[in-house]
């Protein structure tokens, strides 16, 4: 149904379907994904601040190696000067890349800090424990819901509802996605139970190793609904590349009746929330279309 | 007693056949077991790397499960199982193979011993057997590690998967096997190589230069030789310990690392990046010096800004050694921790400024002749600056946090290693290739040798800064399908890169084959380091009368 609501859409429909499932990669890509939480900004933000930096650092390299190259070739000067000290040359290139140094650190300070300032106290914590091979989720409060997550198989699509591989693309989409919802700080507790693993999620700016014996923390705050990929990022053995983590942000009442559901039925909690996003996603294309 | 010493000096006992080359103490007949030894490991090494890029040419398994049941004869779905394993062990073998087996034997090993004595006007190193052992323990170090690809790792599978890093627990109770306690092993042998020859070096170089040689006017490739040699004294004992750690964990039921005792695997991370961090400096100061000789003798120039080029080395060697954690980000180590691994990281890139700043100057009024060794030198100073700016991008947290495991991290040490380094040994090759042969090669074949390369290298590694901006954690068999526009790419360039192998290699037998004369110095008036007042190739022993440097 989607898909052929896409397909006729016109371009603002287009954007608007590709923001919502932007959280994973794309082919060809360069940059990096797109940000769901202000973190994530804030990483894209400094990451092409540094490039204004670096890339006419690499530039000036390359233009003074090609201007000595053909300036100072033999053919062209022939008596070659011996020059080999000039103080204040050498006191500016050393002077100068502090400076530098200092603008790129104010604001990688500012970033490291923000990453390890939540905004709010989280309303939810969820711990993530790693395992060969795939994710153990468990919220933390009253009823303690846990569920494993794992790597969804090719062989197992049509089954979940789950055969749209622009969705749910392979090595990335799971069985059991963590949920969580919009706009709401989340803690998670990263841990591991055999070897390490790392949880990491790009489009939230966020990577942190699973260590047995350790609880380590982190938390996003995503500010788009929508499905986001990440993978583990830390090999763990032989099938490292095969258990990936996948967050789907929905609205706060989409959330709290998946919560209600899950703990009786994991399964048709999952069916109705794809039900509930899907028909939500519709109204919207609809209301755009017009 | 008086008679024995005339004796020594006047019979120059001369070693023939095997016993020449097992036996041997001198200097440049083991620099050059050294660079045989580094370009059999770099050929290894090498294969490894381009089978990898193969599986990940296209998404999905392609050969890893078709070479599990080759080589250890899997069938089916454990065949897939153990194509996976196998493909860590390729990583793994590729790591520690192109680190300890190849670099390190050729720049500080080979043309450390070479030319190090040469330069500073000394008849041999200072302990010959000590140099002797020094290399001898490294094939028995190899062949551990060749051997561990072969005996059991994990439950069901072969080798060594850990990464190089050999991170516990999954180098622990992850791989109960006896592949890590080879690869243990050695590492421990390589180590005590390394330290034995970094001993060796540092001896050589403050009691053995020629009357008047003091600190101050030693040649740079000499200075790059003894910061490198200070690195290994210090860091490699910590590996040591590290790694014997993880031994008695595996064997002895010790828990240093495992959290069930009390221990904590962390800690093995803060030993080996105490270790890793001086390590890839030794990889690369050595590569400095050298590209500081070339710079200068293609330009008929004195190296520009001589004392701060040398203290700029021994600031990074210093530096080198308090900057670890920058590899342990994301670990969870404190937020004040991170804050001061990010300045210091950052201050690195003042000296190694002032290096291509350096090298730059040093060619500016200079009269350039494009040589051979001058090619790969410049290719060195433009691609290790790229591979040095992500490095700035990667000392902040911040920004790390997003790229760590990532493709990116492969892009940017490889273009410091794989063309830095490495770069910095083909330079070397060609620099004093007729030197220690007295062959010259045909610079035809050096040049198709560099440009295929330099081609083939950036094809690789440049589209690896897409994937890990993208999001492609690293050592992944499979990748999810979006990924592969830029693998195919990144594959291609290292079959291109395969085939600059094969053509340094034509070069070199076509070299012995021609057997043209190279002379003394074929390089003209800017090389004037004291190797070249020597014949092509220098006599067996050298400065019986002692040159005395103005």
């Amino acid at each position: 149904m989607k898909k052929i609501l896409s397909a006729a859409a016109v371009l603002p429909l287009f954007t608007w379907a590709q923001a919502a499932y932007a959280a994973q990669p794309t082919p060809w890509q360069t940059r990096f994904q797109p940000a769901a939480t202000g973190i994530m900004d804030d990483v894209i933000w400094f990451e092409v601040y540094t490039l204004w930096f670096i890339i006419p650092i690499t530039l000036l390299v390359m233009g003074l190696l090609a201007w000595v190259m053909i300036r100072f070739r033999a053919s062209a000067n022939p008596n070659p000067s011996r020059t080999s000290h000039n103080t204040l040359i050498e006191v500016i290139w050393t002077v100068g890349p502090v400076v530098i140094l200092l603008f790129l650190a104010i604001p990688s300070f500012q970033l490291l800090t923000a990453q390890y300032t939540p905004p709010e106290e989280p309303a939810i914590t969820v711990k993530a424990t790693g395992v060969q091979w795939s994710w153990e989720y468990e919220y933390q409060n009253d009823d303690n819901l846990s569920f494993s997550s794992f790597m969804l198989q090719e062989s197992d699509r049509a089954a979940a509802g789950k055969e749209d591989v622009e969705q749910y693309p392979r090595l990335l989409a799971v069985d059991n996605e963590l949920v969580v919802p919009v706009n709401t700080t989340v803690r998670v507790l990263v841990t591991a139970s055999d070897v390490i693993h790392a949880f990491a999620m790009p489009a939230f700016g966020i990577k942190v190793d699973a260590v047995p014996g350790r609880l380590n923390e982190t938390w996003f705050k995503a500010d788009r609904e929508g499905m986001y990929y990440g993978q583990c990022s830390e090999l763990c053995g032989k099938d490292h590349a095969y258990m990936p983590i996948a967050i789907h942000v929905v609205s706060q009442d989409q959330y709290d009746a998946w919560r209600a559901e899950a703990q009786a039925d994991l399964g048709n909690a999952y069916k109705n929330l794809t039900a509930s996003v899907e028909s939500r996603e519709d109204t919207k294309l609809a209301a755009a279309g017009k | 007693m008086a008679g024995a010493a005339a004796d020594a000096h006047e019979e120059h006992h001369q070693p023939y056949g095997w016993t020449r080359w097992v036996y041997s103490t001198n200097h440049k007949d083991i620099g050059t077991l050294y660079l045989i030894f580094a370009i059999i490991a770099g050929i290894i090494g090498g294969f490894l790397s381009v089978m990898m890029r193969w599986e990940l040419a296209e998404p999905g398994i392609q050969i890893f499960h078709g070479l599990a049941s080759m080589v250890y004869g899997y069938e089916g779905a454990a065949a897939i199982d153990a194509g996976k394993h196998m493909y860590n062990v390729f990583t793994t073998g590729h790591g520690l193979i192109m680190i300890f087996f190849m670099v390190m034997p050729a720049l500080i090993g080979g043309f450390g011993n070479w030319i190090v004595p040469i330069m500073i006007g000394a008849p041999d190193m200072a302990f010959p057997r000590m140099n002797n052992i020094s290399f001898w323990l490294l094939p028995p170090a190899f062949i551990l590690l060749l051997l561990s690809m072969f005996v059991p790792g994990p439950a069901g599978a072969f080798g060594v998967g850990g990464g190089w890093t050999i991170y516990p627990p999954l180098s622990t109770t992850g791989q109960p096997g006896p592949a890590m306690d080879l690869a243990i092993l050695s590492l421990h042998i390589a180590g005590a190589s390394s330290i034995l020859g970094a001993i060796n070096f540092i001896t050589t170089i403050f009691n053995m230069r020629a009357p008047g040689m003091t600190l101050h006017k030693m040649p740079l490739f000499v200075w790059s030789v003894l910061v490198t040699a200070f690195l290994l004294l210090l860091s490699l004992p910590v590996l040591a310990g590290g790694i014997t750690m993880l031994l008695t964990d595996r064997n002895f039921g010790t828990t240093f690392f495992s959290p069930d005792g009390g221990g904590d695997p962390i800690l093995f991370q803060h030993l080996f990046w105490f270790f890793g961090h001086p390590e890839v400096y030794i990889l690369i100061l050595p590569g400095f010096g050298i590209v500081s000789h070339i710079v200068s003798t293609f330009s008929r120039k004195p190296v520009f800004g001589y004392l701060g080029m040398a203290y700029a080395m021994v600031a990074i060697g210093g530096i080198g050694f308090v900057v670890w954690a920058h590899h342990m980000y994301t670990t969870g180590i404190a937020l004040n921790t991170q804050r001061y691994f990010v300045f210091a990281t950052m201050v690195i890139a003042v000296p190694t400024g002032v290096k291509i700043f350096s090298w730059i100057a040093t060619m500016w009024g200079g009269s350039i002749q494009f040589r051979t060794p001058m090619l790969w030198a410049i290719a060195f100073i433009f691609l290790f600056t790229v591979g040095g700016v992500t490095g700035v991008q990667l000392a902040n947290a911040g920004l790390d946090r997003a790229m760590h495991d990532t493709y990116y991290v492969v892009a940017h040490f490889h273009y410091v290693l794989s063309m830095g380094a490495v770069f910095a040994i083909f330079a070397a090759w060609y620099y004093w290739f007729p030197k220690m042969t007295g062959y010259m090669y045909s610079p035809l074949i050096a040049r198709a040798h560099f440009w295929v390369t330099f081609i083939g290298v950036n094809l690789i590694f440049f589209p690896q800064h897409f994937l890990g901006l993208a999001g492609m954690p690293r050592r992944y068999i499979d990748y999810p399908d979006a990924f592969a526009g830029w693998n195919l790419v990144s594959s291609y360039g290292s079959y291109l890169s395969a085939l600059g192998v094969v053509i340094f290699l034509v070069g070199v037998f076509e070299a012995f084959a021609k057997k043209r004369e190279a002379g003394a110095n074929p390089w003209g008036e800017g090389a004037t380091t004291l190797e070249w007042h020597l014949p092509s190739p220098p006599p067996f022993h050298q400065w019986e009368k002692l040159p005395k440097i103005n």
